[in-house]
């Protein structure tokens, strides 16, 4: 069964968020949390390692982090996914394991 | 031992610029009365956790470095080292500190296996619970 | 569905232990059992029952210990780390001598034994930190 991999940092702020997309194998899930949801914004420098991501893993950023920050979910690479606290919940239950990349 | 889980200890920060190596290690030795599958992941600046000679006499610290060398003692066999991480850090296994352990039939195995980011990725897929550091 | 949380930051200066508490909360009201909380590094000030935050913020300590109280929670605050950090209770106070203890009364302290015991016993661990 998957993993979920939260990543909590900003890709500008170290390597998390390098080390889980590099990390995770197809059909993990990426739920960018905390400072992390800045990599999901389009048009930065992540966006096309989040893009090339999509391709094999789901990646998601919890909403409340992403408003509280000014940015919206038309901000957002396309194809990612938001969700909220519950959201996260679910998305902890459903794969076998969650990986923090601190 | 068939019900014991596998728990995965990831490190990826240098030693002593903050405490979560020393932290970490702690748990490392509590748990192994807990006859668990334990393996120790580094990744990232957690290979520097694991350096030759580190010399703590001029910073203040305690040096915990030796801990690593007894974790075969307490059953921690599994040492797994990205190379990836070393490669990016100009760093080699030999700039790494010898560590071995003992089964009942042989001495001095090394404990110390560098991997590939791909079969990293696998050794983290079979584990029961990850505790990130 | 039998959660465990790890709590490694302290309050305020990062949000790790507001996720955590958010997760929990939501956890908690999909049916979800939250076998322990475990307060670990700095995520033991969490349970000190000094902090004074400004009356225009949330108050985390609080939050927790309301949470704990509502749903019988079991929140463990790492012993080694505690010591290291100056939050004690009762006992701890009286058996390394100090003159004052400061732990909330939804905490307790014990070892991290609780938290390799949280990972075998939950279906779940989720880790919060920096």
């Amino acid at each position: 069964m998957s993993t979920l991999h939260t990543v909590n940092k900003s890709p500008f702020d170290g390597t998390s968020l390098s080390s889980a997309l590099g990390l995770a194998l197809p059909g993990d899930a990426v739920l960018l949390i905390e400072d992390g949801v800045v990599g999901a914004r389009k048009g930065s420098s992540a966006a096309k390692a989040i893009e090339a991501s999509l391709a094999s893993c789901k990646v998601y950023v919890l909403g409340p982090d992403v408003a509280a920050r000014g940015m919206k979910a038309e901000d957002l690479v396309s194809g990612v996914e938001s969700v909220d606290y519950a959201g996260f919940v679910d998305l902890a239950a459903n794969h076998a394991r969650t990986q923090s990349w601190l | 031992m068939s019900d014991a889980k596998k728990f995965l200890y990831l490190n990826r920060k240098a030693p002593y610029g903050t405490i979560y190596a020393l932290e970490s290690l702690e748990v490392v030795l509590i748990g192994a009365a807990f006859e668990q599958q334990v393996s120790l992941a580094f990744v990232d600046d957690g290979v520097y956790q694991l350096m030759a000679g580190q010399n703590t006499k001029g910073s203040g610290f305690k040096n915990f470095s030796n801990t690593y060398k007894a974790l075969g003692d307490y059953d921690v066999r599994n040492l797994y080292v990205e190379k990836e991480s070393l490669d990016e850090r100009g760093l080699s296994v030999d700039d790494l500190m010898p560590i071995t352990h003992d089964t009942d039939d042989e001495e001095d195995l090394p404990s110390i296996m560098v991997v590939s980011r791909a079969e990293m990725a696998k050794v983290m897929s079979e584990q029961d619970v990850v505790l990130s550091f | 569905m039998k959660f465990g949380i790890v709590v490694n930051e302290g309050p305020y200066t990062h949000q790790a232990s507001d996720t955590a508490y958010n997760f929990t909360k939501a956890a908690l009201e999909k049916g979800h059992e939250i076998i322990r909380v475990f307060f670990y590094h700095d995520g033991v000030n969490n349970a000190t029952r000094l902090t004074v935050p400004p009356q225009d913020d949330r108050n985390l300590q609080k939050l927790w210990s309301e949470l704990a109280e509502a749903h019988k929670l079991d929140m463990v605050v790492c012993i080694a780390a505690a010591q290291r950090r100056g939050i004690l209770d009762e006992n701890e106070a009286k058996r390394q001598g100090k003159d004052a203890d400061n732990i909330a009364p939804a905490f307790r302290i014990s070892g991290l034994g609780q938290l390799i015991d949280a990972g075998i016993k939950a279906d779940r661990l989720v880790t919060f930190g920096d």
